[in-house]
């Protein structure tokens, strides 16, 4: 792997570098989860080398990077979907083995997918107490379940009807919502959002924007979004970690950096490639 | 999937019921629009309409003797079919049911009068000789990852060959000690149809009301997302088989008891499709992910009402199969259009 040269990215399998501040920030054990050494191969593919980051108490951590890069292996990993092949996370300081997803959520991972992993034949709230059902044994309490959907919905502000529909009839948007309403009222401590914005129009991201916004401001809870769109990931995330080749390569508070210096590294990572593609032909 | 593009942009609660107006006209516009919701109402119509119309043309339809009939040429099909539909909305299949039907008559035979085992305690192990049945289909389609479809084929073989191998393919007595537990399960005229509508309704309960059940529904909807919520959905896979194995086992004690005689060439390939045809008359989905065992019951009086009334009216077996072949793809179209219109919302 060649070294990374643009200011805010690190050498291969070193700390990230951000600025000063950032990097010594980095270094404070105020962390929630901490990720040391991931590493995942998928046959001959290297999906991840060597990550290293970490989120703090109440901070939105943005995770950047290109198709393929490795971040979806990466919160499959933090959420218990999948186990890594090397490397270790600490939660609260304490190593954890991620056994599944179940046993993440009750460490207080918790995880909304990019598919979102709704059931489209199933009600709303019924999606959003999946494998979480409540019970009075042996059936479901149907009417509890509907009656908490309904009021958490409502406090979120999204504007359902009814909580009896399949989630088939519902918009993009309020797919999302329903799926990020269902992690949030989880009980986690961090919270992985792959792509909450993808193929979303400006009315329904803004919905996503606000909710993960209020999120925040309780300070509460810390977030992982893993984001296409610098310029959103800016606005909502404290901090932008770059994901390179399997690796953190960039780590800098959203503050301190812009979308022109995100597209430089992309595009100086596009060239470099591209001389070595020449070079070898 | 294909429902993205049905989406509509914006939800809302089923939406008001325009022009179904008031007085009795506008009641029964707004029962047929209610009934139009539910999975089971097309079969419900289809099996009121065949009683009707056997009845007036055979009078002899709607006898004691007659029902009793029926009864018991609904009974298997309905049974394995509440094990089918829970396969079938999981997105798997069980081709070897019949030959679990073959084989566990067999197998209660040879261990109360080879081995002396104790008859009640040979009616459950053949039993559970049918719920081992379904676990071996179900650790070579999940953990073997070969589709159902064929692991079920070659373990229905190799049921039926074990059968016919330690039978030498000769029919057998009840054994004695197994007549008295024999009128329980299979030998009262009624017991049958007991067993289907008592096990018809647990199980409806249970797909439609209980963790497992909405797991099932989840895991044949999107597999991926039932796995990535953290359902286990090897779990659900093998719970389905062998429900579907044990209901195949109790259903060949049943028949074997009712015709008071253990035959090899009972079971097979017949009932596993009449059951199968059954759930898709009733409303279960092929693709997985929606179904229900009161609409598989339904399916199977439907199948088996059109066998006994064709039969009351002189028309022979042999065009059986194309009124059959007819109502199963009437009621696949049925089925598809009506999910459709309830994915719109336009049924109310």
């Amino acid at each position: 792997m060649t070294a990374p040269e643009p200011d805010g990215q690190a050498p291969a399998g070193q700390a990230p570098a951000g600025g000063p501040a950032e990097a010594a920030a980095a270094v404070a054990d105020s962390a929630v989860l901490r990720v040391e050494h991931i590493a995942k191969r998928f046959g001959a593919v290297t999906a991840l080398a060597d990550i290293n980051l970490h989120v703090n108490r109440g901070e939105v951590l943005g995770l950047l990077g290109d198709n393929g890069a490795g971040k979806s292996t990466l919160l499959k990993i933090l959420c218990g979907f999948q186990p890594p092949d090397s490397g270790r996370i600490l939660l609260d300081g304490q190593e954890v083995i991620l056994k599944s997803v179940d046993n993440a959520r009750s460490l207080g991972i918790d995880v909304v997918y990019q598919d979102l992993a709704l059931i489209d034949e199933l009600t709303v709230y019924h999606n959003m107490f999946l494998k979480r059902e409540k019970v009075r044994w042996p059936l479901l309490n149907n009417r509890a379940m509907r009656k908490i959907a309904r009021e958490r919905l409502d406090a979120i502000g999204i504007g359902l009807k009814s909580v009896d529909v399949p989630v088939a009839r519902l918009s993009g948007g309020q797919r999302q919502a329903i799926a990020v309403a269902r992690a949030v009222y989880s009980d986690a401590k961090v919270l992985l959002l792959d792509e909450p914005l993808a193929a979303m129009g400006a009315k329904e991201a803004a919905m996503i924007l606000d909710l993960i916004r209020d999120l925040k401001s309780k300070g509460e809870i810390s977030i992982i979004i893993v984001a296409h769109n610098y310029g959103q990931a800016i606005e909502i995330c404290d901090r932008i970690n770059l994901l390179q080749h399997g690796e953190i390569t960039f780590d800098k508070l959203a503050k301190n950096t812009s979308v022109q210096e995100l597209n430089d590294i992309v595009i100086e990572e596009y060239r470099r490639a591209l001389l070595e593609r020449q070079r070898s032909a | 999937m294909s429902e993205t593009a049905e989406r509509t942009p914006e939800v809302a609660a089923l939406p008001p019921t325009p022009g179904l107006g008031g007085g009795p006209w506008g009641a029964v516009k707004r029962t047929a629009a209610v009934l139009a919701q539910q999975r089971e109402a097309t079969v419900f119509v289809v099996a009121v309409v065949l009683v009707i119309y056997f009845w007036r043309t055979a009078p002899a339809f709607l006898t004691k003797d007659n029902i009793v009939n029926l009864s018991q040429i609904t009974a298997p099909v309905a049974i394995i079919a509440i094990g089918e539909v829970f396969l079938l909305v999981c997105g798997e299949i069980d081709l070897s049911v019949g030959f679990v039907f073959a084989f566990s008559p067999f197998l209660m035979h040879y261990l109360i009068d080879y081995y002396g085992v104790p008859a009640v305690l040979a009616v459950i192990l053949s039993l559970l000789m049918g719920v081992a049945a379904g676990f071996a289909n179900g650790f070579i389609t999940v953990a073997l990852r070969v589709p159902s479809f064929i692991a079920t084929l070659g373990t229905g073989f190799i049921l039926w060959g074990l059968m016919l191998t330690t039978s030498n393919a000769y029919p057998a007595n009840i054994p004695n000690k197994a007549q008295g537990i024999g009128h329980w399960i299979g030998t009262y005229a009624w017991a049958e149809i007991t067993w289907a509508i008592v096990l018809v309704a647990i199980f409806q309960v249970a797909l439609s009301r209980t963790r497992w059940g909405l797991h099932t529904v989840a895991v044949g909807g999107n597999l991926l997302g039932a796995s990535e919520a953290g359902i286990s959905v090897a779990r659900i896979k093998y719970s389905a088989f062998m429900l579907t194995g044990f209901m195949g086992a109790l259903v060949g004690m049943q028949e074997a008891f009712r015709t008071n005689s253990i035959d090899p060439s009972s079971g097979g390939y017949t009932p596993m499709f009449y059951a199968i045809a059954g759930a898709v008359i009733g409303g279960t989905a092929l693709a997985g992910g929606s179904g229900t065992i009161v609409g598989a019951f339904l399916g199977a009086f439907v199948l088996s009402a059109l066998t006994d009334g064709f039969n009351l009216i002189g028309i022979s077996a042999n065009p059986l199969n194309i009124i059959f072949g007819a109502a199963i793809l009437v009621a696949m179209i049925a089925n598809v259009q009506l999910a459709r219109l309830r994915r719109a919302g336009r049924t109310t």
